[in-house]
């Protein structure tokens, strides 16, 4: 070969090769902050449909939630000489804020969103070591303690802006006094029943021969003819200002399924555990339990199923351990709400799986390939 | 005959397979050099013996190491001339390794000393046993395993299955397929020899769907030698061993055996078309076909170079870089090996020499693990990668071996896939390193 052609000719320059070890090249889509992005995308949908139903309180708590979780997770790494923006940046404390918003009422005071916040970032996350260590849902944890330390708080719920304009016909949710405190236009002061502690406490007045539950029922499928399961459906009821709306939620829900951020089987497996389990404990004793399609679009069931059970870091990682978590959630849901002293068991049914966590992950391994051929002797 | 796959393995990957970017250029001859650096040790097992000294003459083919024992190959000029130095030269794996200087004459004379056998059905499997050791011929598909030792399984498996694979499942890389489309008899002869070496009847040759124009040619010309094609799956790495085992048979290699224990033989086509040359024409093997390819590469392609060729000169056949790439890899994007220097030679196993941009070789910083499962879902082994990796990062050999890290085959589906950008396969390498050592000490013989 002449010279002249080697001239011409440009070569990779060797003192700026790159030696490292395999593989070279590496997915473009997969990185934590833009799974978080997509997991905040698919949080959006339930955060409109709370602001719909709930007004602008809804949207002052899910901002709080967020900037306090932000700042705290700052606080947090400064305190522990980390770099201040070094964990934010994986948008993980926003995905936390949402959530933590979601399982609050929209009308919690400003006080609330920083103690959730502290709760859900410090105690929930970073106490274990950060993103990845924590073995509870943060958000969860922060609910969960905001519940014990302020059970008046957490217990109290607002109406949808729907249900004050059209407050006669939720008379069974809406108290008199509070009634009375929609005409008089005090809107501040104006709680609601949830859906599940209507059934649970059943307040209705007796009729004969039925029990509180088949009265309180009737009272609220009765509620604008059929509608009361559609509004269990859109959100129209009391509750947290992101668990009301399945809709909302399934929309955000099949998106990370899409996407495959999170596994088809755990809300499947969830949500269709508190389907067969209620539908059988309404069959045996209709008394005891309202029916399965309520107690499936009630609650905080698919903001648990989709987004909270889903967490990466507090389930199991093999397919089928997560089904048996998403089993393991649906059953103590059901036990809960059924029996339990709650109206709701959502919170604590994934706070209970996530202990059980490590125990699944141990018991749901794999089988690596060629072990079973070794166990039958297949060798030759 | 056309046949689909049997089975699926599970996990894997699917990523940009980049092969339009060479896959349409024909074999090119490259020129002769003036200088040739040939490695001694290409292969898995014992290194050779230098059979040559400075000064000699040699002629093309002719052996300049003989193998070192019977897990071991030999090698051979790659042209005729004379022998220069004795020295080390930078290796594939980045430590420096014994070669033989070839300064060319420029006559490239052949003098293999090994005679045709162009009759070989009716020659006795020994004798193209043996022959295909003095050839040289190691595994061209990355392992260089000597395929004379593969074609020699214990009395006491029952070898049914050969299997050929034509799967090139690594993204970038496209020699293979060329080869498939220029050379399909070669191939096919190449397996059919194989076939009577190890006394079976079926063959099998496995490719994957994206390259539908080797599987026709192929199938076009297989009934004479009754080969069947298989079609598979694209799905990285649909090439590995026992995933093509599990692919084509149904069987499942028992862990921590090997493909003769599943009654199966694996090679690769280009070792197959190697064998037909040493068998059909007495050459051994001095030359292979490697892609050159790349983003920053010029002109984009497949050659057949001289084993010793240093990668610098197959560089400059390409054209050069038309800007500055970040590395530079023998092999495939998911399992070659980056290189530093490029007076690297190219060996019996460099299916490729790929480049790739600055841009794409972003070194990342590993993040904790956050549980996501992905590498988990990829895995082909079906392994508990994510937690094998905390363990290995904690030290925890022990129990990384019990999460039977030493069946990784490393291919890469789960780093590729990492959205915390963990290192899991150089844990992996870690980990069975310190492993080995430690059992190397508990029993040292």
């Amino acid at each position: 070969m002449s010279e002249a052609t080697n001239n011409e000719i440009r070569m990779p320059n060797p003192e700026k090769l790159i030696v490292s070890s395999s593989p070279h090249i590496h997915s473009k889509s997969q990185e934590i902050w833009k799974i978080m992005l997509w997991v905040i995308l698919s949080l959006l949908p339930a955060a409109v449909a709370g602001v719909w139903f709930f007004g602008l309180p809804a949207l002052e708590v899910i901002l709080l939630c967020v900037i306090f979780s932000v700042m705290i997770e700052m606080a947090w790494c400064m305190i522990e000489g980390k770099p201040v923006f070094g964990t934010i940046k994986d948008l993980s404390a926003v995905v936390t804020g949402m959530l933590l918003a979601f399982n609050l009422s929209a009308g919690v005071p400003w006080w609330i969103c920083l103690i959730g916040a502290f709760l859900a970032i410090g105690l929930g996350k970073q106490i274990f070591g950060g993103l990845g260590s924590n073995p509870f849902n943060p958000a969860l944890v922060a609910r969960v303690g905001l519940l014990i330390a302020f059970p008046k708080i957490m217990t109290t719920w607002v109406p949808t802006r729907q249900m004050i304009a059209e407050a006669p016909t939720y008379s069974d949710f809406i108290s008199r006094a509070d009634m009375v405190a929609i005409r008089a236009g005090k809107l501040d002061a104006v709680t609601c029943a949830t859906p599940l502690g209507f059934a649970k406490n059943a307040v209705t007045p007796q009729l004969v021969g039925r029990t509180p539950l088949e009265a309180g029922m009737e009272k609220f499928y009765a509620v604008d003819g059929q509608d009361g399961l559609w509004n269990l459906f859109i959100g129209n009821v009391g509750g947290c200002l992101g668990e009301t709306s399945a809709l909302a939620l399934l929309i955000g829900g099949i998106l990370l399924i899409s996407l495959k951020l999170i596994k088809w089987q755990v809300p499947l497996a969830f949500i269709g555990t508190v389907a067969v389990f209620t539908c059988i404990v309404n069959m045996v004793s209709p008394t005891t339990t309202p029916d399965a399609l309520f107690h499936v679009l009630s609650g905080g069931l698919f903001l648990g199923a989709f987004f909270m059970a889903t967490d990466m870091v507090t389930s199991p990682m093999t397919t089928k351990g997560a089904v048996i978590f998403g089993i393991g959630c649906g059953l103590i849901t059901c036990l809960i709400r059924v029996w339990g002293g709650y109206p709701e068991g959502v919170s604590f049914s994934i706070l209970i799986m996530n202990a059980l966590v490590p125990l699944i992950d141990r018991f749901a391994k794999k089988i690596p390939f060629g072990y079973k051929a070794l166990e039958k002797g297949e060798a030759i | 005959m056309e046949e689909v796959q049997k089975k699926k393995f599970t996990g894997g990957i699917h990523p940009k397979d980049n092969k339009e970017l060479s896959s349409g250029s024909a074999i090119q001859n490259a020129p002769l050099f003036e200088k040739y650096h040939v490695i001694l040790c290409q292969h898995i097992g014992a290194p050779p013996k230098l059979v040559v000294k400075t000064g000699d003459t040699v002629k093309k083919g002719q052996m300049i190491a003989e193998p070192g024992g019977f897990v071991s190959a030999p090698v051979h000029s790659p042209t005729s001339g004379t022998i220069g130095k004795i020295f080390d030269v930078p290796g594939p794996s980045g430590v420096n390794q014994e070669a033989v200087e070839i300064i060319a004459d420029g006559q490239d004379e052949w003098g293999s000393g090994l005679d045709p056998i162009p009759d070989w059905q009716n020659t006795a499997p020994e004798v193209l046993k043996e022959r295909i050791a003095k050839a040289g011929i190691v595994g061209m598909g990355g392992a260089a395993f000597p395929t004379h030792v593969k074609l020699s399984p214990p009395p006491a498996k029952k070898i049914d299955t050969l299997i050929l694979n034509g799967a090139e499942c690594e993204p970038y890389l496209t020699a293979d397929h060329r080869l498939m489309l220029e050379r399909p008899e070669a191939i096919l002869e190449g397996a059919s020899i194989m076939a009577r070496v190890l006394g079976i009847k079926n063959v099998y040759i496995g490719i994957e769907s994206n390259k539908p124009d080797a599987i026709a040619g192929l199938n076009a010309k297989s009934e004479p030698y009754k080969v069947n094609v298989v079609t598979l799956k694209v799905r990285y790495p649909q090439g590995g061993e026992k995933q093509l085992i599990y692919a084509v048979t149904g069987r499942k290699v028992p862990q921590g055996m090997l493909p003769m224990d599943a009654g199966c033989v694996v090679q690769n086509v280009g070792t197959a078309a190697a064998i037909y040359d040493a068998v059909t024409q007495g050459r051994p093997l001095v030359e292979r076909v490697t892609t050159v390819t790349g983003e920053p590469v010029v002109n984009p392609g497949n050659w057949l170079v001289r084993i010793g060729t240093p990668i610098a000169d197959v560089i400059r056949l390409a054209g050069g870089v038309s800007r500055t790439p970040g590395k530079v890899i023998l092999g495939g994007p998911m399992m070659g090996f980056a290189q530093k220097s490029l007076e690297v030679p190219v060996m019996k196993n460099t299916s490729g020499i790929l480049l790739l941009d600055q841009v794409d070789t972003v070194q990342f910083t590993s993040q904790p693990c956050i549980r996501c499962g992905k590498c988990i879902d990829n895995c082909p082994m079906d392994l508990l990668c994510g937690t094998i990796s905390c363990f290995i990062e904690n030290e925890k050999f022990d129990k990384a071996e019990e999460l039977h890290v030493m069946d990784c085959l490393e291919c890469g589906a789960c780093a590729y896939d990492c959205p915390a950008h963990r290192p899991l396969v150089q844990h992996v390498r870690r980990a069975k390193a310190e492993i080995r050592a430690r059992k190397a000490k508990q029993n040292p013989k």
